[in-house]
């Protein structure tokens, strides 16, 4: 077990390696100047240089992210079972989540924005807005699809209705709930840079996106990149959380994660 | 414990317009192991369902020790086709399942569950998964969760049929001999006329479509059923008449004019 794990690791390491010396040998053999692709040392550097705004921004990004992955979570799975439960509030309130799901949210953020004083709350609207549809629907349909025979020996047994989602419905809507996590995961995060964007670097409390844009203002491309960096560590660190999470919860049971 | 289960004129219905069932009246004795055979397709697990109350009859009355279903007291387990256990608990948390419902708190509904997957041969497989198990180990598995509640009637549909011959002989014998330990009332669905002869008391030949009662063949054999019995001549002459009112079924259920 450990050896293909261990290689599991070291190919995608050695891979990711490889590609940033490559990078920091064009850039260096080139004559690349930074201000067209800067080196990935350089980005490492302006990165070490800017850690403490950085930082500061960074933390409102996850902030705003996982706020709306919670909402998300909550709204999805609490919306799925009241549908569940009952076909004609599904019918009356799924075209309005399907809605929302489908205009961009670019073109929503402003109107947000507009309506909403709180800047951080009109960011985590948004960043909710783009996250929550796959939990809603994956959970619905994981609500859906328990075992039929399973359902009977429940109605034979007498199982009351709490009893009936306890045992049945809420383990059989986990994998579902699981796989609709893991893309909702990394809406949230697109959902809330791409608000801020929307939203402009104003206001005191201001995220990775501003700094992106204030960056660019100026033309500081290394910094520009490495806030970016922050962004994609969050992304590929929300995946893998998402995976350990799938994993803890399936693992001894779930084909999906059986090995 | 065991109840009595009656069908008097039961039709069947469903919402698409398919009559599974016609005219079908039944009486089983408590604590009879009865089966019903017939070619697929014919309304056996219709009649199944009928009995637990999971289907209501579109005319007719299905009653379990006289009463109707929704007023029915006497306990029921099914035992599908598929052992249909939740592959998220252990076995052991499977078994337990129908005491859990009826509010029985975890550790003495394990203490039971322990005892009926003893009764099965799987007492040290308890805390495994559904997926590590084998078939045959699975539908163990779905047994003691049948019989965990000492159920007054024990309903069973195919449930060895997607299993190797040789287990299902084997399981045959096993869920005879529970069977005889807490004597439920038994109804037993299979379209093998052999593991029906083996297993039962009565024999219910089922024909379609829609679904009727072709024949009832009271098999008088040993009560004492063991493996030998299946190379004995009378065992051979009841497979035989059983086999025989399976064919009348099928000619009459051509249809007419030909």
């Amino acid at each position: 077990m450990t050896g293909p794990r261990r290689a599991s690791l070291l190919v995608p390491a050695a891979a990711g390696l490889a590609a940033l010396l490559a990078w920091e040998a064009i850039v260096r053999l080139r004559g690349i100047p930074p201000y067209i692709l800067p080196a990935p040392s350089l980005i490492a550097r302006t990165l070490w240089n800017n850690l403490d705004s950085l930082l500061v921004s960074w933390l409102y990004t996850i902030k705003i992210t996982f706020g709306a992955l919670l909402l998300a979570l909550g709204g999805g799975v609490l919306l799925a079972s009241a549908f569940a439960l009952s076909r004609t509030l599904e019918r009356a309130l799924f075209p309005f989540a399907i809605a929302l799901q489908v205009t961009p949210i670019v073109a929503i953020a402003p109107l947000i924005l507009i309506y909403v004083d709180s800047t951080t709350a009109a960011l985590l609207i948004c960043a909710f807005i783009v996250a929550f549809f796959p939990v809603l629907s994956n959970t619905l349909i994981g609500l859906r699809s328990a075992d039929p025979n399973l359902q009977d020996l429940l109605t034979l047994y007498g199982a009351t209705r709490w009893q009936r989602l306890r045992w049945l419905l809420a383990p059989s809507a986990l994998p579902y709930l699981i796989a609709g996590l893991k893309i909702s995961g990394g809406l949230a995060l697109i959902g809330a840079v791409v608000a801020e964007f929307a939203a402009g670097a104003a206001g005191r409390e201001t995220g990775l996106a501003s700094r992106i844009l204030e960056a660019s203002f100026r033309t500081e491309i290394p910094k520009m990149y490495a806030a970016l960096t922050l962004v994609a560590l969050t992304g590929v660190g929300i995946y893998l959380a998402s995976n350990a999470l799938s994993r803890l919860l399936l693992g001894h049971w779930h084909p999906s994660e059986r090995r | 414990m065991s109840a009595q289960i009656e069908l008097a004129e039961v039709d069947k219905r469903f919402a698409n317009g398919v009559e599974a069932v016609q005219a079908l009246s039944v009486a089983i004795e408590p604590g009879q192991f009865v089966s019903l055979l017939g070619p697929s397709g014919c309304g056996k697990s219709t009649v199944l369902r009928l009995i637990a109350g999971l289907e209501q009859p579109s005319a007719g009355q299905v009653r379990v020790d006289g009463q109707a279903a929704r007023a029915r007291v006497a306990q029921m387990s099914y035992v599908f086709q598929e052992p249909t256990l939740m592959p998220w608990s252990s076995v052991l948390d499977n078994v337990a399942l129908p005491l859990r419902i009826k509010a029985i708190a975890r550790r003495p509904a394990r203490e039971q569950a322990e005892r009926a997957l003893a009764a099965v041969g799987l007492a040290d497989r308890a805390r495994a998964y559904p997926a590590e198990l084998s078939g045959g180990m699975k539908m163990r598995a779905s047994i003691a969760r049948a019989l965990v509640t000492r159920p007054a009637v024990l309903l069973l549909d195919e449930p060895f049929a997607a299993l190797d011959e040789i287990t299902r002989h084997r399981l045959n014998d096993e869920l005879l001999a529970l069977w005889r330990q807490q004597a439920p009332t038994a109804v037993f669905v299979t379209h093998s006329v052999f593991e029906a002869v083996y297993l039962s008391q009565l024999v219910l030949v089922m024909g379609g479509q829609p679904g009727r009662l072709i024949a009832d063949l009271p098999v008088e054999l040993d009560a004492a059923r063991t493996p030998a019995l299946r190379l004995q001549p009378q065992f051979a002459q009841h497979c035989r008449r059983v086999a025989e009112a399976l064919e009348r079924g099928q000619l009459s259920g051509a249809p007419e004019g030909r």
